[in-house]
């Protein structure tokens, strides 16, 4: 009888991650059997406590559920109560949520660029280590991570959980007058961008493919952040009103979070590589340069070369918020009213880690009947789970406390947000 | 590595992250604060992780899990000044919704394997597990508050940390009142201060997300609100929101007083 051989890979707790995760990976006679990213982090009820609430308090109930990306809980909540009552938003208040969700995805972008991923590449085990070697590359990020801040605050009246959205606008616009000096700043911001691409695109990235299906909001004209329709890399194409009928999600034993597939297709990914690889067209001049100049190509399959795309984006965000505050002029009110009626409403938008859905079920008075919500962390945990097993495949002469350190920072590619993740079935789902 | 720095642990147990990134969001200070001192625990941020016991810690999120109540009865073991941070861990956070429902059947409705999940029928502050030295409120914290309770330990002095209302704050700062100009509904007047404000900046009321301030008038309360065309079940909806456990026991104390 031969000896068996086995061989675990545990992280117990994954740092530079949002929330908290861990990671088992077991290996029998040289192959790798399971691999799990487990989420531990506590479950929160957030679709179940959603019922009874009335249909205005999703967007700040919703924007807790990540202190991240509340931004895009808020609009993908908005998006689905409007869908629901029929509402549309004055093309000013479009514009300048817009705006503001530029700012969320330069400060989460920047986040984990320089915080989060790029310690992994240079071998630091924070960005707080960087900076006692290279402290003038930290403060470009923490600078360029401000600027997203500042429009996040000037907008919503708050960095993390603003609270000047609601559902049909804003409490309050600003006056064009406001945005001067924020101006001048992305000025700045633009420069800090564009290094920052130039920096990351000199990293050493494994060589590492994947062929998942990709998923993002195409909107053809310019580059999907807050609206448009879902496309796939397989060439599906469908309504953001239609995604429970191609997005099915599962529960499994090892996550509090739902793994999420493609209707007859399986697993997929979405998020910046997807976004990038489906509507790099509709970038700009000057985002696509620096795209090309730092070797990224027509598509990205290499999730290593995400922190590239991040960078990217980074470049697009500022400059798509420079040229929203130039043409800005303020709506006639800061919000349309929303009447509510019996529907169901689904909305969709572009959060910095991928597409994030809401569907709302309300009734005449308005109060939310069910609510689903899907994260983009619970789409890709099977994608992210496929590539463990491929890349630990294919580097198992690595002693242990170097395949983990490899499979965190594989991790990481995703920039997983375990806070969203971790949600529920809610009731309708359940009962078939 | 500087031996004689204090440590700084931060910890995280459920919640959105978001009072934890506050100091990641400090960026003009961050740089400065860790050159202050030995961040020795600080998952968000860092892979180091350092043994206690640890100087300050710093706790994020409510207590949702058996396992959570034990961990954070060995983070106040390893931890020599405890300060928790937010709505989460200091009210429980709007996870505690959870905690008017019927747990049992909400469960077996919600979970299409309850097996596989290991959750407390109620979600708790920190304060009703260990002792507590300081608490920061809101949802999220003050990024101000913050680092003003940071540098008051470093400089071994006692962090000064308000108890009086928004609405305070609000004239403090020159803001219209938002109820009286436009007959708004807001919990400026019984919640306490911290945030700036700055709702009313943004001609909204407050929804209280700092939690109730020391001494708040709750039947006044009712009346303004009730002035403004509010129906009973939305005052009741505004309360029991990211400090619903804080303001519930002060409506069940004044429901039983009179």
């Amino acid at each position: 009888m031969t000896h068996r051989y086995e061989r675990l890979v545990e992280v117990q707790a994954l740092a530079r991650v949002e929330g908290e995760g861990a990671m088992h990976v077991r290996v029998r006679d040289g192959a790798v059997e399971d691999v799990r990213l487990e989420i531990y982090e506590p479950p929160r009820f957030f679709e179940a406590f959603l019922r009874g609430r009335r249909h205005t308090e999703p967007p700040d109930i919703t924007a807790r559920i990540c202190g991240i990306c509340p931004v895009a809980y808020q609009m993908s909540a908005c998006a689905a109560i409007e869908d629901a009552c029929a509402t549309t938003v004055h093309p000013a208040v479009a514009d300048l949520r817009r705006l503001l969700y530029c700012g969320e995805w330069i400060e989460s972008h920047t986040l984990h660029i320089y915080l989060l991923h790029a310690p992994d590449f240079l071998g630091y085990d924070s960005a707080i280590a960087l900076a006692q070697d290279r402290r003038d590359l930290v403060e470009r990020g923490l600078a360029l991570k401000k600027a997203g801040n500042d429009l996040i605050e000037l907008i919503g009246g708050r960095a993390i959980h603003p609270v000047n959205v609601r559902v049909g606008g804003f409490y309050r616009t600003p006056a064009p007058a406001e945005f001067g000096p924020l101006r001048e700043r992305l000025r700045r911001a633009l420069d800090e961008a564009l290094a920052t691409v130039a920096w990351v695109a000199g990293f050493d990235f494994p060589d590492f493919e994947h062929d998942h299906e990709l998923l993002a909001l195409v909107e053809p004209g310019r580059y999907a952040i807050g609206s448009g329709h879902v496309a796939t890399s397989g060439g599906r194409s469908f309504a953001v009103r239609d995604f429970e009928d191609h997005i099915v999600e599962e529960q499994v034993p090892h996550s509090t979070a739902l793994h999420a597939r493609l209707a007859g297709a399986g697993r997929y990914l979405t998020g910046p590589t997807a976004r990038y690889t489906l509507n790099r067209r509709w970038l700009t001049p000057l985002a696509r340069q620096a795209a090309d100049a730092a070797g990224l190509g027509e598509q990205c399959r290499n999730p290593y070369r995400s922190i590239v795309v991040r960078a990217v984006e980074t470049v697009y965000a500022v400059e798509e918020a420079i040229r929203l505050i130039d043409r800005y002029a303020p709506p006639p009110e800061p919000a349309v009213p929303v009447p509510p009626r019996a529907a169901v409403g689904r909305g969709a938008t572009e959060a910095p880690r991928g597409t994030l859905f809401h569907r709302y079920e309300l009734d005449a008075d308005g109060i939310v009947r069910s609510a689903r919500i899907v994260p983009p962390t619970s789409q890709n945990q099977a994608a992210i789970e496929d590539d463990l097993a491929r890349f630990v495949a294919g580097r198992l002469d690595l002693d242990d406390e170097s395949l983990t350190a490899r499979c965190e920072q594989a991790i990481r590619n995703y920039d997983p947000c375990i806070s969203c993740a971790t949600h529920f079935l809610d009731l309708h789902l359940d009962r078939g | 590595m500087d031996v004689s720095k204090p440590t700084l642990a931060v910890w995280k147990l459920a919640s959105c992250d978001g009072c934890q990134l506050t100091l990641l969001d400090c960026e003009d200070e961050l740089l400065a604060v860790a050159g202050r001192v030995r961040i020795a625990h600080f998952l968000e941020a860092s892979r180091e992780v350092l043994p206690g016991p640890y100087d300050i810690s710093l706790v994020e999120g409510s207590v949702t899990t058996a396992a959570d109540a034990a961990r954070i009865r060995a983070i106040r073991e390893q931890s020599r000044t405890l300060i928790t941070l937010g709505a989460c861990a200091t009210a429980g956070g709007i996870q505690a919704l959870r905690n008017h429902a019927d747990v049992a059947e909400y469960t077996s409705l919600v979970y299409a394997h309850p097996e596989y999940i290991a959750t407390l029928a109620t979600s708790t502050p920190i304060a009703a597990h260990v002792d507590v030295d300081y608490e920061l409120h809101g949802c999220p914290i003050d990024r101000g508050q913050l680092l003003g309770v940071i540098s008051a330990l470093l400089a071994g002095r006692k962090p000064d940390l308000p108890a009086h209302s928004v609405c305070f704050e609000c004239k403090r700062r020159h803001r219209v009142c938002v109820v009286v100009a436009h007959g708004l509904p807001c919990l400026g007047p019984v919640t306490r201060a911290g945030c700036g404000a700055i709702c009313p900046a943004q001609q909204r009321g407050c929804y209280g997300c700092f939690g109730p301030m020391e001494t708040p008038n709750l039947a006044a309360e009712a009346e303004l609100l009730g002035a403004t065309g509010m129906a009973p079940d939305d005052i009741d909806r505004l309360y029991r929101l990211f400090n619903t456990t804080a303001f519930a026991d002060l409506l069940d104390a004044a429901g039983e007083k009179s």
